[in-house]
Parts: structure tokens; C-alpha cells; sequence
């Protein structure tokens, strides 16, 4: 079945991927550093607080998200992961993205020519119909299908 | 060229347009697209030095390290000095084995070095503007009452703000950067009038002061992001921002920032836009939210058991996250020396550090009886940040305990009030 969301491009792209859904605040820092650290090819969720995703695969995947929580180092960890190509493919945000993520993701397009492709505002009602494996479309203009079994 | 929302000037259009070099014209449109994303209206000049978040050279920030050097390589510099969080070790006041010092030099901060000497060819103050409380007198970043600024770590953007009544918002490690760079800021959120409302109400109804650490913790759990309007603080605090005032709210915003992502708080009758405003701040459509005794008792126990063995005895203590104030350094030392004599001991039972600014070190090094006492105690100083420090695979699988509620945060380390931190390391339980 499928179900159609329309948020908010913050980065504007296309993309066709897996979701990932953390149902709770995603802290950067503590999910991504483990892995970035070890200069793994791809990263695995380490955040041991967030029992959503923990020890799953983030890189390349469709990351659905309330928004971004923890410390200001948030934007240039994700800036980090986009450069060294081990980022999501995409973030979609049931609520307004904050401050720390759209540093990331801005930083990342502008200094580092990656896009992440990012959809903000989604609704609560998105981040419910979610699930982790679901087929995951993008358009350019905000628009979000997803595809459940 | 990027098609930007908000309204620049001819200057920010051509620099935008990269006609004073394609460096300056990245560090433009990283803040541009930032302000748009937020519904920025321009650009405001930024009236203070920036503050980083980014202290440390952990190789996994090579990406950003690729930035410090494009803009060396383009000769471009923040106008004024910038301060910077602390750094994450000091091995002659904080002590670690041959193993973990292998792992702090050679792994985790491999390039400590170089990145410090990336910030001081962008604009760092000195060697000892490594602090996250560049506000305190010693160190000198302080800006005035309604001062624009572009400030990233967590705990000072929120004191900033609420205390200094200057106008921050929360921003991301580098974002602040490209602002000092710049030397503007999109003017959004915190920088607007509209931005510092208050949208819940913080009734305190408890029967004695609570720590502020418990209490800013419990406000940023509630609140999250929003901005609250704290009444009945005054009867605890006063109505001057004296030193335990500032203290106080330092630390309690500190918890506020890491419990939850507060970026500014009013206090009734005591922060300066209260004092002026008053009531006048608070939305019409506020929440509230009622502490009391029971409250605050609530959020303590509901701090999640971090340690394998809840019963192993602490193998060190941090106390001063973020650092503490030249006041607070000798009301340790005073706490310390009381607490140890009522236990019929010398010297802590537990290896304690006390953390505080290089330039507030240095002031309390050079009164060499005040020094002399601590020594006493067997306590340290320094300027390290136990955040940091913790964030390594050893250090941070050993029990701490803390009285931070951001290094509880953030790391494993066991959160304690002040009396059971002084228990404890007098040899007690807490």
C-alpha cells in the first residue's frame, strides 16, 4: 500500500531508498561517531539510548526522524559523514528541522558538494506510517511516498 | 549562484555572487541558506567575538579540519577574537595510564596540535581562551545587553541570552564560524523580539532552593526547545544578578541546554529582560508547568543506571561542567575542607577534579594560600573537559561520578547532588 507525505525541501533532490525510523530523537553524535571513528564503509547507529535503530545501518538509507537532539557538534558530524560518503541518502523530518541538522546538511552542500537530500515538516502522521524497511520515494518538491507490505 | 529568500545588501549580494573569492562566497552561503531554512528576514553585523564549540581534533572531524585549511589558504580570519570549549585532556592535573594516553594522543585527538593551530590563524583570543564559559570576568568574552552573536556551544548560548540578555541562537559547530567569518548573522529566532517570548510558564512551588542542576534538568525535559518563563526563582535567588545568582543559573542553564535544547530562559524579577518586561513576555497560548518537592524527586530517580555495577566505587569525580566560577572554585575548596574534616579525613577518598577556566586557574594558581589548601585536600584543577575526556572507549566505561547534569548527559557518568558528591568523596556514601 501506499501513502503519500508532502513536507518541506530543505535540500531539494530525488531519491529512492530504505527507511530507517527512529521514532525518537536522532543525537548525531552518539549515533554516528563510533563508526565514523573507526573508519568503518558504512556507519551502524551507536547510540545505545535510542533502542529504534541502535546497531542498524544509517549510511545510505532513508533516515526518518522527529528532528535532531544532543550537542552543538551535531551539523559538522554530519558534514563529516556526507564527505567521507558514509551519510544517509536522505533525512526526512515529521517536524520542522532544527538548527543542528540543517547546519549539517547546508555545511555538506556547500563545502562539500554532497546533497542530503531533506524534507522537513512531514507531519507526526508520517513518522507513524513509517516503518523500518519501507520502500522510500523522494521528489524534488517535497513530496514523500512510502510503500508498506 | 544561490537564490536566496531573505533581502541582502549590495556587499552581501556580491560577496554571495563570489566577487571577493570563492572561499568567502562558501562561508556567505553556508549562512544564507542557514537563515532561509529558518525563515530569516536579513542579515545583522554581529556586535561580539564568536565562541566555538569545536575544541578538539578528533580525527573523525577531517572534513571540517579541509574547511579550517581553505580558509587559512584564502587568508581570511574572524575580525574579532574568538574564544572555544575547553580542551579534552591535561595530563598534569588529570592523570591517565600509559594505555589511555596512547589512545588520547595517538587516536581519539590525534590532531589536537594542528587544529590548534588552525584556530589561531582564524582568530583564536590566546592559548587560555579554551573554556565553555567564555562569559566569566578572567576570560572576557562577554557581550552586552542586546548584543548580536553567533555563539555554538550549548551552555553559553543559553547564558548569553538569559543572562546577559545578548542574542544568540543555537548554533551548529563551523555554522558559527562561517558567521565570524562573515561577521553577520540571519536574523531569526533568538535575534528577534518575537523569538525570546515565552511559551510556558515554570511555576516553582518547592519548599527549599533546588539544586540548579535538578532543576534545569527538569525544565528541559518539559520544555525541550521552547522558552520558559521561571516564577518564583527570585524568592531563592534575590533579585541581583550577583555571583550565586550567575553561578546558579549557569549551571541550571547548562542542564537546560543538554536535558532538553533550552536556548534562552527568563527568570521573574531577575534576568534582565524579565526585570523589564515582565509578564509581558510570556505568550498568551503558554503551558505550564508546576515543580515541586515531589517533582524535582521524580527527576532524579528517573536517571537511568549507566554503570555495569550500580554498587563499583567511583574512580574519579568531575565537578565544574560547565566550568566553574572563580566564587565557585573557593566554595569547593571551603565545602571540600568542611566535609572532609566532619568525616576525620585529610585527603578525598576519591580522585576529584575540579574544572574550571585557564584564566580562572590562573588566577586562583597565583593566590598561593588558596592553592596550598586545595592541594590539601588531594582535589586538582584544570581546565579540561570532562566531557571530552570521558568520550574515549576507556575512560568512558569507568565509574564517574559528577554533580553535572550535561556530563550525565552525554556520557555514563553518575549524576550526584553537591552534599552527596561531598559525601562521597569524604569517604561516605551518598
Amino acid at each position: 500500500m501506499k501513502k503519500t507525505f508532502k513536507g518541506r525541501p530543505v535540500v531539494a533532490g530525488a531519491a529512492i531508498g530504505e527507511a530507517v525510523v527512529s521514532k525518537q530523537g536522532f543525537n548525531i553524535l552518539a549515533s554516528l561517531q563510533r563508526d565514523i571513528m573507526g573508519k568503518k564503509p558504512e556507519v551502524r547507529c551507536s547510540d545505545q539510548n535510542n533502542p529504534d535503530i541502535f546497531n542498524q545501518v544509517i549510511s545510505g538509507k532513508v533516515l526518518c526522524l522527529p528532528k535532531t537532539i544532543g550537542s552543538t557538534t551535531g551539523g559538522m558530524i554530519l558534514q563529516a559523514a556526507a564527505a567521507l560518503g558514509v551519510a544517509p541518502l536522505a533525512l526526512l523530518f515529521a517536524e520542522p528541522i532544527d538548527s543542528l541538522a540543517a547546519g549539517g546538511v547546508i555545511l555538506a552542500k556547500v563545502w562539500n558538494d554532497r546533497d542530503i537530500v531533506t524534507v522537513d515538516g512531514l507531519g507526526d502522521e508520517f513518522l507513524a506510517a513509517v516503518k523500518n524497511g519501507c520502500a522510500v520515494s523522494i521528489t524534488p518538491d517535497g513530496a514523500v511516498t512510502i510503500e508498506t507490505p | 549562484m544561490y537564490s536566496h529568500s531573505m533581502r541582502l545588501n549590495a556587499e552581501e549580494e556580491d560577496i554571495l555572487a563570489g566577487k571577493r573569492g570563492d572561499t568567502l562566497r562558501k562561508a556567505m552561503e553556508s549562512i544564507v541558506r542557514f537563515g532561509d531554512v529558518f525563515g530569516a528576514d536579513s542579515l545583522v553585523d554581529l556586535d561580539h567575538g564568536v565562541h566555538l564549540v569545536t575544541s578538539f581534533g578528533i580525527p573523525l572531524l577531517g572534513p571540517v579540519f579541509d574547511i579550517m585549511d581553505e580558509l587559512i589558504a584564502s587568508g581570511l580570519k574572524t575580525p574579532e577574537p574568538f574564544t572555544v570549549d575547553p580542551r579534552p585532556y591535561d595530563f598534569a592535573n588529570v592523570p591517565v595510564g600509559p594505555i589511555e594516553k596512547l589512545i588520547f594522543r595517538k587516536v581519539m585527538y590525534s590532531r589536537q596540535e594542528d587544529y590548534e593551530g588552525q584556530l589561531k590563524k582564524v582568530g583564536l583570543k590566546n592559548d587560555r581562551a579554551f573554556t565553555c564559559a567564555c562569559y566569566f570576568d578572567e576570560v572576557g568574552n562577554i557581550p552586552a545587553r542586546g548584543a548580536m552573536l553567533a555563539w555554538a556551544e550549548s551552555s553559553a548560548v543559553v547564558y548569553a541570552n538569559s543572562v546577559l540578555g545578548a542574542r544568540s541562537n543555537r548554533n551548529s559547530g563551523v555554522l558559527e564560524l562561517m558567521c565570524g567569518i562573515v561577521g553577520k548573522a540571519p536574523r531569526f529566532g533568538f535575534l528577534t523580539d518575537e523569538g525570546r517570548a515565552a511559551s510556558w510558564v515554570i511555576e516553582l512551588n518547592t519548599t527549599v532552593c533546588p539544586e540548579a542542576q535538578l532543576l534545569g534538568s527538569a525544565i528541559g525535559m518539559k520544555v525541550i526547545e521552547d522558552v520558559p518563563y521561571i516564577r518564583g526563582l527570585d524568592r531563592y535567588l534575590g533579585g541581583e544578578l550577583d555571583d550565586r545568582a550567575r553561578d546558579y543559573l549557569k549551571d541550571m542553564g547548562a542542564a537546560t541546554a543538554s536535558n532538553g535544547a533550552v536556548g534562552l530562559y527568563h527568570v521573574e524579577g531577575l534576568t534582565p529582560e524579565a526585570k523589564d518586561k515582565g509578564k509581558a513576555l510570556v505568550r498568551k497560548d503558554a503551558k505550564v508547568y508546576v515543580i515541586d518537592d515531589a517533582e524535582i524527586a521524580r527527576i532524579k530517580a528517573g536517571y537511568p543506571m549507566m554503570w555495569k555495577d550500580a554498587d563499583a566505587k567511583p574512580t574519579r569525580c568531575f565537578v565544574g561542567c560547565p566550568h566553574l566560577s572563580r566564587s565557585q572554585l573557593y566554595g569547593w575548596v571551603d565545602r571540600l575542607e568542611a566535609s572532609l574534616k566532619a568525616a576525620g579525613r585529610k585527603r578525598v577518598a576519591v580522585p576529584t577534579v575540579l574544572t574550571t577556566a585557564p584564566d580562572v586557574e590562573a588566577a586562583f594558581r597565583a593566590d598561593a594560600q588558596a592553592a596550598a589548601r586545595l592541594k590539601a585536600t588531594g582535589a586538582t584543577l584544570s581546565s579540561i573537559c570532562p566531557l571530552m575526556y570521558m568520550n574515549n572507549p576507556l575512560c568512558g566505561k569507568k565509574p564517574v561520578i559528577t554533580n553535572s547534569n550535561k556530563l550525565r548527559t552525554y556520557t555514563k557518568a553518575r549524576y550526584y547532588t553537591d552534599a552527596e558528591i561531598l559525601a562521597i568523596v569524604s569517604g561516605g556514601r551518598a
